[in-house]
């Protein structure tokens, strides 16, 4: 103990000295596990790819803990260059003006070059104001893809589902041949952002909340959102679909254990399940509703890399130099490739391409290529103030109707109540 | 817990010393003056401590207070003064109202379960003359595992998927989901808080028994031979001052400490699975960022235990009997 300590100041000592001339960055980021050791080691490689800065990856925990310590940090006048900030926290951050510098003015600010043009269609929007200008870099980028347990269907003998009607054709026969047809996690994001982005359904008033933070009120008790719900909740009656809580990965289990023919999961689950999975599996994009028209690209999923205000211009100067390292090609295909997260430009989309690595994985294609989808109307995101917390009463509500304490109506008519109580308070946040 | 009273210098803490005084049952001895040469002397002893308690509960509390009046922007950039606004949302909230009911049995039910297993098996233990010391190890052993290592000891037990304790049920024909169900959450919360928490009092009880001198207990054997009209009548009262400090330990245990243990278990996404009231604190502060909502219902909070202490040393502590 005492020995690694001792250690550990010797080399801190070591770094200091070293970095005396150097300008130093931190990023706080909400990371564990792999994807933190890929977050380090693309640190390094920016490191040792120039002289002036040196940049400090700190993990905080989950992307919640991240965004906590950030705000508690940036009161006390103590914050990180770069914070990691997760879809659902978009909104507190972008609407805390001045709490930011907008990844686009800061990238051209320090004389790099910045083209919205160079990301790929459906990161384009979501951490970006109404006006299309980035507010946030798009870093970890996902989207909700079906996994396929490719036996399953092979014994039942059918083809796997491009729409929920679709399903509701297979769903019977993959039963018959012994398995539960579906699972999903993370319905917040699947069955409801992801069914309002697929089917191209309009999430809030006032533009998806993109317009203004005033009198934004949620849409999600219409009959299609309630029908998505029904549906599922009929499917669960009939053994078509398992529901396990609002845990991760108690919905993923079955799937990994062979159990469940299809599961709903991240396009970032890819590596893991590579591990996790006792069968052979492959993907395909999450299904739509034939009914609702022709299925859109999803929206992002993820987390994006904020410039955090009031740090001196030197400083800043490394962190535009960072955002422009993290999105070349190279970089962008090393996270790929090792995290499952999906390329952001489509220069590192071709790249990944022209090096064969969909060949061998075409699973980790779909993810990228459902972004690369048309968008629509409602496609682009949304920008919805104590969105964690309104997630949370939908998680609240999706339980009661499993477990038929309410009907899918009731809960959303819960949900849309809650949800606009939440937002109207967060109106008066910025007032 | 004993009964010494304080040396309290009477000019300068006169409303300090009276609230005391209340406290202690109004009927207070006058207290003992110690004097000291300087005046100044007693307060250079007390600084250290009135610094731990001013920085970490007195000046956050004002804080408390203070934003519990506004909304507030994470970051700290708008605010809107909205009085008590705040506390109506909060109180007219039905699902801030469930938790509520939820945390009030979450702490009857885990303090009596706990002081009740405790109770028993010290007296058990105090029995056992063979093997009594491995007897004890292994009892005791429990309390070195921190909540939220019990806890997830417990949430693999309780695992819809490969949990033994969901076999268990399933062998009896009931399906057992956690984390889905309420009841079956509920049921898996207690079952973890009481087992975390048995060990303590076990420990407690254990010593109190051991304190009860040998000649009072040969006198009890002489009256009554009934076993169980001696432990009521003779042990119990004996061990009140024990058993009165550990209803405290345990009420707080329950209403505070079990915070790892529902993080754990409800995997940081409730959904609706019971949540106690602190742990409403934290995900609406924490991790929902709304700061208003969450230093308003620590004020609640913080008047709800002012409240139960003053209530616990007022009107119970009365009726121990300190030996």
């Amino acid at each position: 103990m005492f020995k690694s300590a001792s250690f550990a100041a010797l080399a801190l000592t070591f770094t200091a000295s070293a970095a005396l001339a150097q300008t130093d960055i931190t990023w706080w980021h909400g990371m564990g596990g792999r994807n933190g050791e890929v977050i380090n080691e693309i640190s390094q490689k920016f490191n040792e790819s120039q002289q002036a800065c040196h940049l400090t990856p700190v993990s905080k925990g989950t992307y919640e803990e991240a965004l906590a310590s950030g705000i508690a940090a940036f009161r006390s006048g103590e914050q990180p260059n770069i914070l990691q900030v997760f879809d659902a926290g978009a909104a507190t951050i972008i609407n805390a003006k001045g709490a930011t510098i907008p990844a686009e003015d800061l990238i051209n600010g320090a004389g790099e070059t910045f083209n919205r043009d160079d990301f790929i269609n459906g990161v384009r929007h979501f951490y970006a104001d109404s006006s299309g200008k980035f507010i946030g870099m798009p870093f970890n980028s996902s989207a909700p893809i079906m996994y396929i347990n490719t036996e399953a269907f092979k014994k039942a003998g059918v083809e796997p589902p491009k729409t929920w009607e679709d399903f509701e054709k297979v769903a019977p026969k993959l039963k018959a041949a012994g398995y539960l047809p579906l699972t999903a996690s993370q319905l917040t994001w699947m069955m409801v952002e992801n069914f309002k982005s697929r089917n191209n359904q309009q999430f809030a008033t006032n533009n998806n909340g993109y317009d203004a933070i005033q009198d934004t009120k949620l849409i999600v008790n219409d009959d299609a959102q309630v029908m998505m719900f029904d549906k599922l909740k009929e499917w669960a009656d009939e053994g078509y679909y398992g529901f396990y809580g609002a845990g991760w990965g108690d919905n993923l289990k079955p799937f990994e254990e062979g159990k469940s023919a299809m599961w709903i999961g991240s396009s970032g689950s890819f590596g893991g399940l590579q591990k996790s999975a006792t069968m052979a599996f492959s993907a395909d994009f999450m299904p739509y509703w034939a009914s609702l028209g022709e299925g859109k690209q999803s929206f992002i999923g993820g987390a994006a890399l904020f410039a955090m205000a009031g740090k001196p211009d030197d400083q800043n100067k490394c962190t535009a130099q960072f955002f422009s390292f993290l999105t070349s090609p190279e970089i962008q295909v090393y996270w790929h490739e090792n995290t499952g997260y999906v390329p952001v430009t489509t220069a590192a989309y071709e790249l990944a391409k022209s090096q064969g690595y969909y060949e061998k994985n075409p699973v980790a294609e779909i993810g990228i290529k459902q972004l690369m989808l048309p968008g629509g109307a409602w496609t682009k995101g949304y920008r919805l103030g104590f969105y964690p917390q309104i997630r949370s009463v939908m998680e609240r509500e999706f339980n009661k109707i499993f477990s038929g304490e309410e009907t899918p109506k009731a809960a959303f008519d819960t949900i849309e109540s809650e949800g606009n109580q939440l937002l109207a308070r967060f109106a008066k946040t910025s007032s | 817990m004993t009964h010494t009273p304080l040396p309290i210098t009477e000019s300068p803490l006169s409303f300090a010393s009276r609230l005391a005084r209340w406290w202690r049952g109004g009927d207070a001895q006058p207290a003992k003056r110690v004097q000291f040469d300087r005046p100044l002397t007693p307060w250079v002893f007390l600084l250290p401590q009135l610094a731990v308690v001013v920085i970490f509960f007195y000046w956050p509390s004002v804080q408390a207070v203070t934003s519990s009046f506004y909304i507030e922007d994470p970051f700290g950039f708008g605010s809107t003064f909205v009085g008590l606004e705040n506390y109506t949302e909060v109180l007219s909230n039905n699902e801030y109202r469930s938790t509520a009911g939820f945390t009030l049995f979450f702490g009857i039910v885990v303090t009596a379960l706990s002081l009740g297993f405790g109770l028993l098996l010290a007296v058990k233990a105090d029995k056992v003359i063979r093997g009594a010391s491995a007897y004890k190890t292994v009892l005791i052993s429990v309390y070195a595992i921190a909540p939220p290592v019990a806890a997830l000891i417990g949430m693999m037990l309780f695992d819809m998927h490969i949990g033994p304790f969901t076999e268990l049920a399933a062998l009896f024909g009931y399906d057992l989901k956690v984390g889905v169900n309420y009841r079956d959450t509920v049921f898996a919360l207690i079952t973890i808080a009481v087992w975390k928490q048995i060990p303590y009092n076990f420990i407690f009880f254990l010593s109190g028994l051991q304190s009860v001198p040998v000649s009072v207990r040969e006198a009890a054997l002489i009256d009554a031979r009934s076993g169980w009209r001696r432990f009521v009548d003779v042990t119990l009262p004996l061990l009140a001052p024990t058993a009165f400090f550990l209803l405290i330990i345990n009420v707080t245990y329950a209403l505070f400490d079990t915070f790892g243990i529902i993080d754990v278990i409800v995997k940081d996404k409730p959904a609706n699975n019971p949540i106690t009231l602190v742990y409403k604190v934290y995900l609406d502060g924490f991790k929902g960022n709304d700061i208003g909502s969450s230093s308003a219902q620590s004020v609640i909070l913080m008047v709800l235990v002012t409240v139960l202490t003053v209530v616990q040393f007022r009107y119970l502590e009365r009726r121990v009997h300190y030996g």
